[in-house]
């Protein structure tokens, strides 16, 4: 069930997740904080990388040849941001440095195994990176996975614009007074 | 027209203080301050106001009312739910459904309203002592809280995502039963979750609190109990901080709140939580240990009709079929319920991304969802979770997804995909990240039966935190007596979910309103010297 391969290659990919962690930590705590500072509202880093996994994430249900793609991804790195602002201090915290480690060069090699920067990286490289982290036998990668799965359907169904396409009308309208 | 009564109340002089708005620290008294206002701070303050006694609730989440109940996800998950809806255990393997928001769980939860059940209570009598925890002793307590909170069996017609559950289990000689609902001229919007926006749910938001405060009880909101001032054996005060008007951060200004007494209301994580930070007295070292989930796993089937999930009342059918042919402390048995489906809720819980993922989104309307809530607690190799602190003193819920969780959780997908492909599902989808769907029961049952059992593979979710006050009749034991009162501190009583020494194995607002009335009406005799008033 467990091969030997893929225990040498966890091996190496938690070692090098550490490895990363504690190299990097400076720099990584650097932009973790700068995104958390009040008045902030979009962290760069969190921009960066939701504008190039949502069209992924959202296959199938993002306007693929939409020319307002750009604005569509903008308001979803938004809804992304608001989501996150709307945690518990100790989670923004959390996925401030997830974001802080996609986003950083080194970090996003070595641990996401994404070599091109995110502004380069074709769909197909970034739906790799997000399987690997999905299947992966180390429980923080597949968190982070998890986070950025929620992060990303969560705005997107959130708003009522993607409705139309799941033929949900939306709640019922109440007449209050 | 649709009344607010927050708007009327506060219009008539109820006394609500928004704490993020206070001007400068506050110290407040009162004969009993209680923290929490959810299914067990709402019983307990209307109880001791009627009895007399003089209420404070502290609430650390917002007042949101009807007028503000839009039936929005994107709305009522950061303003009514802990951590938005994605408070999760430790290891990121469950995540929890837990209101925040005055009323508590009780403003968002899907009205289903059970009598503890006979095998729990008897669990209760043999294993922890708890020797007057018994049907008949606690039926009057039930049958008050059905009348005040209107809890009756639902015979509305339910939607079809649950008349599937009934379909699909009749077919295999499987019974499911009517769900009993906490509502009152229900509209069957289907949108419980959000905030009843027709003030038909009978929570404690349009209940026992606004009872007690037309008697002249506080509410204060946004205020963050931070701990209790410990004298001897005694707490003498509790200490507050003011939240920012978000509710993430606390701020500057703090109110201090003494009284005779203390009720801890705070849920299952929250109670615990506030005695760790105060440093309580914990000789038994149960303080926060054994915390129960319910864990919940989940299966999605594609209907050829439309199923329309969104809509009509939530959870109105259920069957015990699972629970009660398995030996209750034996392998874990589950209770199925069909969940209301709304688009975030649905698109987040769903496994995958891309096209596949999409695919199934594009079938919303014909998507039919089964839940099963596993009973733990009762297996002795089912011991809960443990609620921990941060550095920054919030709580954690460190709960192990292990073995005898597996176990279930798979027994529990076979169950509900062939309750699903006898419903006449055209696939089925084990809430699983290695799942990609079947098209048969015989290929999910070899599907199901190969699924790896790993945490955050397995998606599991939570909407029941219960345990971590244990109580029971001796102190090396437990947290607190069989009322509620804790073991050491003579002037405190804990009277949430907390108190339960193991799961309930049903949904448990109601074993919460009916054994808080118990313990509360006896509190309110010690202190007020008079019998209790009783709710209804």
């Amino acid at each position: 069930m467990f091969s030997r391969r893929q225990f040498i290659k966890t091996g190496i990919a938690g070692g090098l997740l550490l490895a990363a962690a504690a190299l990097f930590q400076k720099p990584l705590d650097r932009a973790g904080k700068q995104a958390l500072v009040a008045g902030n509202p979009l962290d760069p880093s969190l921009r960066t990388v939701v504008r190039a996994i949502a069209p992924v994430i959202l296959q199938g249900a993002f306007p693929a040849a939409d020319p307002e793609r750009a604005a569509v991804l903008e308001r979803i790195a938004k809804g992304v941001a608001l989501a996150v602002g709307a945690l518990s201090a100790a989670s923004q915290k959390e996925v401030a440095e997830l974001f802080a480690l996609l986003a950083f060069a080194p970090t996003r090699i070595a641990v996401a195994g994404l070599t091109p920067a995110w502004e380069q990286a074709s769909a197909v490289e970034i739906e790799a990176f997000l399987k690997r982290w999905q299947h992966s036998r180390i429980d923080l990668l597949k968190s982070g996975y998890q986070a950025l799965h929620d992060l990303v359907l969560g705005a997107w169904y959130a708003d009522p614009q993607s409705w139309t396409a799941i033929g949900y009308a939306g709640p019922p309208t109440l007449v209050k007074s | 027209m649709i009344k607010d009564p927050y708007q009327e109340g506060i219009a008539r002089g109820w006394k609500i203080v928004d704490a993020a708005r206070l001007a400068g620290d506050r110290e407040d008294q009162a004969d009993v301050v209680i923290v929490g206002s959810g299914a067990g701070g709402g019983i307990a303050a209307e109880i001791l106001a009627k009895s007399g006694l003089s209420v404070i609730v502290v609430e650390e989440g917002p007042l949101r009312s009807t007028a503000d109940f839009h039936m929005r996800e994107a709305e009522a998950y950061p303003a009514l739910y802990q951590e938005s809806a994605a408070r999760k255990t430790a290891d990121k393997g469950i995540n929890i459904l837990q209101g925040r928001c005055v009323g508590g769980s009780t403003t968002v939860n899907w009205t289903s309203s059970f009598r503890t059940p006979p095998a729990t209570l008897e669990f209760w009598q043999s294993q922890f002592g708890l020797a007057d925890y018994t049907q008949e002793a606690l039926l009057p307590w039930f049958e008050m809280v059905e009348r005040r909170l209107s809890i009756s069996a639902w015979y509305v017609p339910p939607n079809a995502n649950n008349e599937l559950l009934r379909t699909g289990a009749s077919k295999l000689g499987i019974e499911a039963q009517v769900i009993r609902r906490n509502v009152n001229g229900c509209w069957n919007l289907g949108y419980c979750g959000t905030g009843c926006p027709t003030n038909a749910k009978q929570s404690m938001l349009v209940t026992t609190l606004p009872a007690a405060l037309e008697l002249g009880a506080t509410i204060y909101y946004g205020l963050r109990a931070e701990r209790l001032t410990l004298a001897g054996d005694k707490v003498s005060a509790l200490e507050c901080v003011a939240m920012d008007a978000a509710g993430i951060h606390p701020q500057a200004r703090r109110v201090l709140l003494r009284a005779k007494h203390f009720v801890l209301a705070g849920g299952a994580i929250g109670s615990p939580a506030l005695l760790l930070r105060s440093g309580a007295p914990d000789p038994a070292r149960q303080l926060g240990q054994r915390t129960f989930l319910h864990p919940t796993v989940v299966s999605s089937a594609l209907m050829d009709a439309p199923v329309n999930g969104h809509s009509g009342a939530p959870q109105s059918l259920y069957s015990d079929h699972f629970l009660d042919n398995l030996p209750i402390a034996g392998p874990l048995g589950y209770k199925l319920e069909a969940p209301p489906l709304h688009p975030v809720l649905f698109a987040t819980t769903l496994q995958g991304f891309g096209a596949g993922h999409a695919a199934l989104m594009q079938q919303f309307d014909n998507a039919h969802v089964l839940l099963a809530l596993l009973r733990d607690g009762f297996n002795p190799a089912s011991r809960g979770g443990q609620v921990r602190l941060r550095d920054d003193g919030t709580p954690l819920l460190d709960y192990p997804l292990d073995d005898v969780i597996w176990d279930g959780a798979r027994r529990a997908l076979l169950s509900m995909a062939e309750i699903q492909f006898a419903a006449g599902a055209k696939k089925v989808y084990a809430v699983h990240e290695e799942c990609s769907g079947w098209d048969s029961w015989a290929a999910a049952k070899q599907g199901i039966a190969q699924l790896p059992m790993q945490p955050l593979s397995m998606r599991v979710v939570s909407a029941h935190v219960m345990g971590g006050c244990a109580m029971g009749t001796e102190a090396g034991r437990s947290v607190v007596d069989p009322r509620g009162r804790h073991h050491q501190l003579g002037n405190l009583t804990v009277a949430d979910g907390s108190l339960f020494p193991t799961s309930i194995g049903a949904n448990p607002q109601q074993s919460v309103y009916g054994i808080v009335a118990r313990n509360i009406s006896t509190l309110a005799e010690s202190l007020s010297g008079k019998p209790a008033a009783a709710l209804a």
